[in-house]
């Protein structure tokens, strides 16, 4: 991994949503943060965790990248460029490197197309399968990269399990010459005995091709096996950023701390030695963010500075970055 | 040994469907003691989910039925109670917490009619009486201010509150048995925690036996006292926790636990998967229901049924080479 060879760099981005109100006049009533400046970066051939539960932003910053949402303001760069203010036409050939792998392997695929044409379709939208032979063949080394047969192609998705549809879209995703995935909670709708092999697939095509990935999901075992570096988010916000062995390892943020305590581990011996510290309470509305420190509602260590001062993102001497009062104030 | 609180002996619940008769739950058989949680884990299809409606008797009939089997509580079989006789266990001696606390709470009454509701039903308690009680149950679950909260609607609680609520309704009569049916997989993580750790801290209060049902080793391992794994509506594998996760005695209850990523793990060794996909309760094969995925298997698994045997003291595996796995 070169640390100087960034795929993405995202700075201080933000997505809001207006809360409207009213039949005939429209009128704003509020405004839910979504995204409320986020930063990270992606070398080439590195997997980025981005984890968090549910309303904490990770999903909207995937599709922001991708600019399937409006940015409200920051900046998205793609392989050195600016492409934060681009139009459709102009996202167009950056699509081809940058594509997405969704969660839902039943309603990401249109059940009424054949395997062949949903993984053979970003061909034809960018123009590529102009000819029949050359486009078959395509779609037949598509499918065995992923595992699956060349003569799957004429079936259609309900004929398939939830880890072959998941295959399939993978397929799909690296049809053209797709350089970053994003993968929304690529495995979360599997069957455990099935995630791993998902899982292994995207390592293997990771190796095969110098895949880069931003692996979004809220399973922490499932993000420690396949990332280089994890993105901790809270409400709109990255709190933590560091390398797996630090996060996993030595934690700094409390709701970092407080996430890992909470996932249970498959050893009884382990489970009963270890000491449960739950953090009371749930995600605050994204409406109403509490000020300060946003965490603080839940933080078992919160200090009175929490409540009224954001603290900012800060570098550690390690290489690590931290967003908490308790580090580098 | 003292009679076990609920015994399942032989159960069978069937489907029809439209591709023919499903068995979903096939000779099914195991025992919950007083005050213990039993751990059902499976994966979708298994039939754990089916075990559980089973034994309160909600499978939808037509098309479901239980065509054989005996389930006893507290010394009487289920399954030969009439209707009023099954209503008056539920709720009240055994309940139940299922997954999606928005689609098993009514939208339409107040969280106070709903938690007071099992105390005024089978206490015949007054309604006055039974809002004071479920004031005091959303108390228990630590719901704030329950008081003021009573009137407020499903809709105005978060998932997690939602599931507090559920779990409020099952305490209302001090049940002998709860049966949670993942009770916790459309929580967050720090949510699923706070929730199953208040589940376990009032039943063991109350000294009430659980059947925890979920699809999460971590889950089992942080919470049950003895596990029957499930495959293909079969128990292929239980014990208690710790023997079961040390010395698995089952390739289906091994596999899992090598495919699955644990936070301690190995981060170079590569997951190993099982093979294949979870098997079609319709076109089940004769023999055992994970031979087509087993590295193990021989000629005999795919013809030959294997029963469920006692390979250690309390440890039985339905594998005929449980001793070499």
């Amino acid at each position: 991994m070169t640390a100087s060879d960034p795929v993405l760099r995202v700075r201080d981005l933000k997505v809001h949503f207006p809360i409207t109100s009213g039949i005939l006049a429209r009128r704003q009533v509020g405004t839910v943060k979504a995204v409320d400046g986020v930063s990270f970066t992606v070398n080439r051939g590195e997997t980025l965790g981005l984890v968090g539960e549910s309303g904490c932003g990770k999903s909207t910053t995937g599709l922001a990248v991708l600019r399937m949402l409006d940015i409200t303001s920051g900046t998205v760069e793609f392989e050195g460029e600016d492409i934060t203010g681009y139009d459709r036409g102009r996202m167009r050939p950056i699509r081809r490197r940058m594509q997405m792998v969704y969660q839902d392997p039943y309603g990401s695929l249109n059940p009424r197309m054949k395997v062949a044409d949903i993984v053979g379709e970003p061909l034809v939208v960018h123009g590529l399968a102009t000819d029949r032979d050359k486009y078959r063949a395509r779609v037949a080394d598509l499918l065995r990269m992923v595992g699956l047969l060349p003569d799957m192609a004429e079936r259609y998705p309900h004929e398939f399990s939830g880890g072959q549809r998941q295959r399939i879209g993978i397929a799909r995703a690296l049809a053209l010459d797709a350089t970053l995935l994003i993968c929304d909670e690529p495995v979360s709708a599997l069957d455990v005995s099935i995630q791993a092999q998902v899982v292994n697939l995207f390592m293997e095509l990771q190796e095969r091709l110098g895949l880069t990935y931003i692996f979004i999901a809220h399973d922490l075992s499932v993000v420690r096996h396949i990332s280089d570096r994890i993105a901790v988010m809270y409400l709109g916000r990255i709190v933590e950023i560091a390398t797996r062995d630090q996060l996993y390892k030595d934690p700094l943020h409390p709701y970092t701390k407080a996430l890992l305590a909470a996932v249970p581990i498959a050893d009884p011996e382990l489970e009963a030695a270890r000491g449960q510290q739950i953090i009371s309470g749930e995600i605050p509305s994204a409406l109403r963010p509490p000020p300060g420190c946003r965490f603080h509602t839940r933080c078992p260590v919160a200090m009175a500075v929490c409540k009224s001062i954001d603290p900012p993102m800060r570098d550690m001497p390690d290489g690590r970055a931290v967003a908490c009062h308790l580090h580098g104030g | 040994m003292t009679q076990p609180l609920l015994s399942v002996r032989n159960l069978s619940t069937r489907f029809r469907t439209e591709r023919g008769t499903v068995r979903a739950v096939d000779d099914v058989s195991f025992d919950v003691a007083a005050g213990e949680t039993l751990a059902i884990v499976g994966e979708s299809g298994s039939g754990k989910s089916v075990t559980a409606l089973s034994i309160l008797r909600l499978i939808p009939d037509p098309p479901g039925r239980i065509e054989a089997g005996e389930i006893v509580f507290d010394g009487k079989d289920l399954l030969k109670l009439d209707d009023a006789g099954i209503r008056a266990i539920r709720g009240d001696r055994i309940a139940m917490i299922f997954q999606e606390p928005m689609s098993s709470l009514n939208p339409a009454l107040t969280v106070g009619m709903q938690v007071g509701e099992p105390i005024n039903l089978h206490r015949r308690s007054p309604w006055a009486f039974a809002l004071d009680k479920a004031t005091e149950l959303l108390g228990k679950v630590r719901i704030p201010d329950g008081r003021s909260r009573l009137n407020s609607y499903p809709h105005q609680y978060s998932g997690g509150m939602r599931q507090r609520v559920m779990i409020a309704m099952a305490l209302a009569c001090q049940p002998q048995l709860i049966i949670a049916d993942e009770p916790t997989t459309a929580l967050d993580v720090t949510v699923q925690a706070q929730i199953l750790a208040l589940l376990k801290e009032l039943t063991r209060e109350a000294n009430s036996a659980m059947i925890l049902i979920t699809h999460d080793l971590g889950v089992v391992a942080r919470y049950a006292d003895r596990v029957a794994v499930m495959y293909g509506g079969r128990i292929v594998e239980t014990a208690p926790a710790r023997p079961l996760y040390k010395t698995p005695r089952h390739p289906y209850t091994r596999g899992l636990m090598e495919s699955v990523p644990r936070l301690d793990g190995d981060t170079e060794r590569p997951l190993v998967p099982i093979d294949g996909q979870p098997p079609d309760l319709a076109t089940l094969p004769p023999g055992c229901a994970f031979a087509p995925r087993c590295k193990m298997a021989v000629d005999r698994c795919r013809v030959e049924r294997p029963p469920l045997v006692e390979t250690m003291p309390n440890h039985h595996s339905a594998c005929f080479f449980h001793d070499r796995v």
